[in-house]
């Protein structure tokens, strides 16, 4: 098995490459993506390799980059929609929860919306308002749309891929912290389907579940958590809509006990869905209730003390320790 | 695009322009308080690009090159009346009387504001493109209510006027007639979208579109500016209605420190801007006009010096605000969520409390 080392947001950009070469049909648009190659560069080359009909630099207008991806959609292009950071996809909401995610069903089936909304979401680059939202709950909340989240450049290179040739539209959601961070890519083997979960970290105490950026801390929360001789397992969601649960409950009906992380609060959240529906599949092998380790129910802080919002890995240590005060 | 529909004043030599419809009305002192302000402003901006650098503030966004248009617009405004700005509006804040170091709250990440906008009549800035567009038509709407003489005006830029927002807040004004002037200043680029993306006619030509006056305004040349604007809120306080003012200018540095323009213009195009800088400008009039002596512009440098390290050593005192503030304000009444917040912070030992 070859692999390559490189940061997540190459490997998104080769994804992307590897995308609009197999299709023609395959379109980018958002602000900034041609000749700057988008403010994280994940849009890098492409407009001179591909040309400025097929990598679009729109005008200034989010609900407008949705909207006619969706006229695009129906004229049978499959159109990559970059948003520039999280805080800046609420103009294209209505568009997204009104048309992208319910033309398939209006039209009986005629239409396909496929189209990928990339959004660059979390915080931790200590960026200004509007630039460190976790909105992935709006959209896993809304029938018809799909949300998923990568954490590695290994699933960034093949997921981006995936949602693309999916039928669906797929809300994708990049961890922008974890953009400059290199890991190896298989260029030859896909990692396992879009939404299925994956294994980070065998345990057998707790199961921590997460997604996006948290995973990263995730795993420095499991190392330290097995110094102190509770053993963790880390699963990384990857599918937010659909959840994979299977892999969710397997793991939870071993550990008997569940934490899971997200930077979103918790009020209605992504964790809500996950601890509700293991409660109900899993209600008997479960020795604790589940606990959500959330950002807080405030708007994103100015970043000074963003690192006090985002779970760290003493709120989630936190977190484990509380479920094992349970006994079994 | 520029042409004789571009209202000046005085060009880009410092030389008189006589226009039928606007006159300038400024004493040689009020002029001289004008180059001072936009001195000043970019003296600030320097000072904020190098705090950046430095790694001091976590963003700045820098208004080098549009100071005649924030401060000529900026100094047609009565205490009064109200004004939504968005990010890079640091010209306007400084004629409201918004402190300097309270504009760098938000860049130092310390706040999502920064000042009292009721105490200043100049609301907190907008990040998202084109949202305070429609906030201050609907507070113009309200000025309106109360049967108030004021004016209300905004500020936007060449980029947001593609945005839906700014778009219905152009009908809204015109249906209802409300106080308001639309402040866009077209500085030709949207971080790397060039004007020819967002326009195919002068900006200003689309007021008339959802019916009410527009106007294209050469905005480095601060006396034009200020005319026209008084102009506009002249009409807005007496029931006259919106104006769109189009201040053509340039943005001649980087979008935001996190921006890198040599990926996406030349530089022989920043070079022309260059020569039409508003701050020479005007300095070439008072020294042919009102006979300024050197002395007097070195005494307006020395007192930018001192404003500029005064921010510096406010900046640098301005500590990380204990984590348990950002419960404070998100909601005016209790609530359960905040309540709990609070508790688990006090617990981790994050904070103290207060």
């Amino acid at each position: 098995m070859a692999t390559t080392s490189m940061t997540m947001a190459k490997a998104l950009n080769e994804g992307l490459r590897k995308a609009m070469e197999k299709n023609k049909k395959v379109l980018i648009m958002g602000e900034d993506i041609g000749k700057l190659g988008g403010v994280f560069r994940i849009t890098d080359g492409l407009q001179k390799d591909f040309g400025e009909d097929r990598v679009i630099d729109s005008p200034l207008a989010e609900s407008a980059i949705v909207g006619t991806a969706v006229g695009l959609a129906i004229r049978g292009y499959r159109t990559v929609c970059e948003i520039q950071f999280d805080g800046f996809v609420y103009p294209a909401f209505d568009q997204i929860v009104s048309q992208v995610a319910k033309l398939h069903k209006r039209s009986d089936g005629v239409y396909t919306m496929g189209l990928v909304i990339r959004i660059p979401f979390q915080g931790g680059i200590g960026a200004i308002e509007h630039h460190s939202e976790s909105p992935e709950a709006y959209f896993a909340a809304t029938a018809g749309l799909r949300v998923v989240s990568c954490s590695t450049p290994n699933d960034a290179y093949w997921m981006i891929q995936e949602s693309i040739e999916h039928d669906d539209p797929i809300i994708f959601c990049e961890p922008k912290s974890r953009y400059w961070e290199k890991g190896e890519v298989d260029l030859d083997n896909p990692p396992g389907g879009l939404f299925d979960a994956a294994v980070r970290r065998e345990g057998t105490d707790v199961t921590v579940i997460g997604y996006g950026a948290s995973m990263k801390t995730i795993l420095r929360a499991a190392e330290t958590a097995a110094v102190e001789g509770v053993s963790v397992e880390v699963i990384d969601a990857r599918g937010i809509a659909p959840l994979d649960l299977d892999t969710m409950a397997t793991s939870l009906e071993k550990t008997g006990r569940l934490v899971v992380v997200q930077e979103a609060p918790h009020m209605a959240s992504i964790g809500s869905e996950i601890v509700a529906e293991l409660s109900q599949r899993c209600f008997y092998s479960m020795s604790a209730p589940g606990i959500r380790v959330s950002g807080y129910h405030v708007p994103y802080p100015p970043t000074r003390i963003e690192e006090d919002y985002r779970p760290t890995v003493d709120r989630i240590l936190d977190a484990v320790d509380r479920v094992m005060e349970f006994e079994s | 695009m520029i042409g004789e529909e571009l209202i000046q004043l005085v060009t880009p030599e410092g030389e008189r322009v006589s226009n039928p419809q606007y006159e300038s009305t400024l004493s040689g002192e009020a002029i001289f308080g004008m180059y001072r302000d936009m001195v000043i402003i970019r003296r600030l901006d320097t000072e904020s690009t190098s705090l950046q650098r430095q790694g001091q503030l976590a963003l700045w966004a820098p208004v080098q090159g549009q100071e005649a248009a924030q401060i000529g617009a900026g100094r047609a405004l009565e205490p009064i009346d109200f004004t939504f700005p968005t990010y890079r509006e640091h010209g306007i804040a400084w004629c409201r009387g918004v402190p300097p170091e309270d504009m760098l709250r938000l860049f130092r990440a310390t706040s999502n504001g920064g000042w009292d906008p009721q105490k200043y009549r100049h609301s907190v800035p907008a990040i998202v493109l084109g949202n305070q567009v429609l906030n201050a038509v609907g507070y113009a709407m309200g000025v309106q209510r109360d049967g108030a003489e004021e004016a209300v005006m905004t500020f936007f830029g060449d980029g947001a006027s593609s945005q839906g927002d700014v778009l219905e807040a152009f009908v809204w004004a015109s249906s209802f007639n409300t106080p308001i002037v639309f402040f866009c200043q077209n500085n030709q680029w949207g971080i790397s979208t060039p004007m020819s993306i967002q326009s195919k006619i002068p900006l200003y030509h689309r007021a008339h579109g959802f019916g009410f006056p527009g106007v294209r305004v050469d905005g480095n040349d601060v006396l034009a500016v200020y005319e026209v604007t008084k102009h506009a809120l002249d009409q807005a306080r007496v029931g006259g209605g919106p104006t769109l003012i189009e201040a053509y200018t340039y943005r001649l540095g980087a979008h935001t420190t996190s921006d890198d323009p040599t990926r996406y213009r030349i530089d022989a195009e920043v070079e022309v801007w260059k020569h039409r800088d508003p701050i020479e400008r005007v300095k070439s009039l008072l020294v042919r006009e009102y006979k300024v002596k050197a002395a007097k512009f070195d005494e307006v440098a020395a007192e930018a010096d001192v404003i500029a390290l005064k921010l510096r050593d406010d900046v640098l005192a301005m500590d990380r605000p204990d984590p348990i503030t950002m419960f404070d304000h998100a909601y005016a009444a209790p609530h359960p969520l905040i309540e709990e917040g609070r508790r688990e912070m006090i617990e981790l030992g994050v904070s103290g409390g207060h």
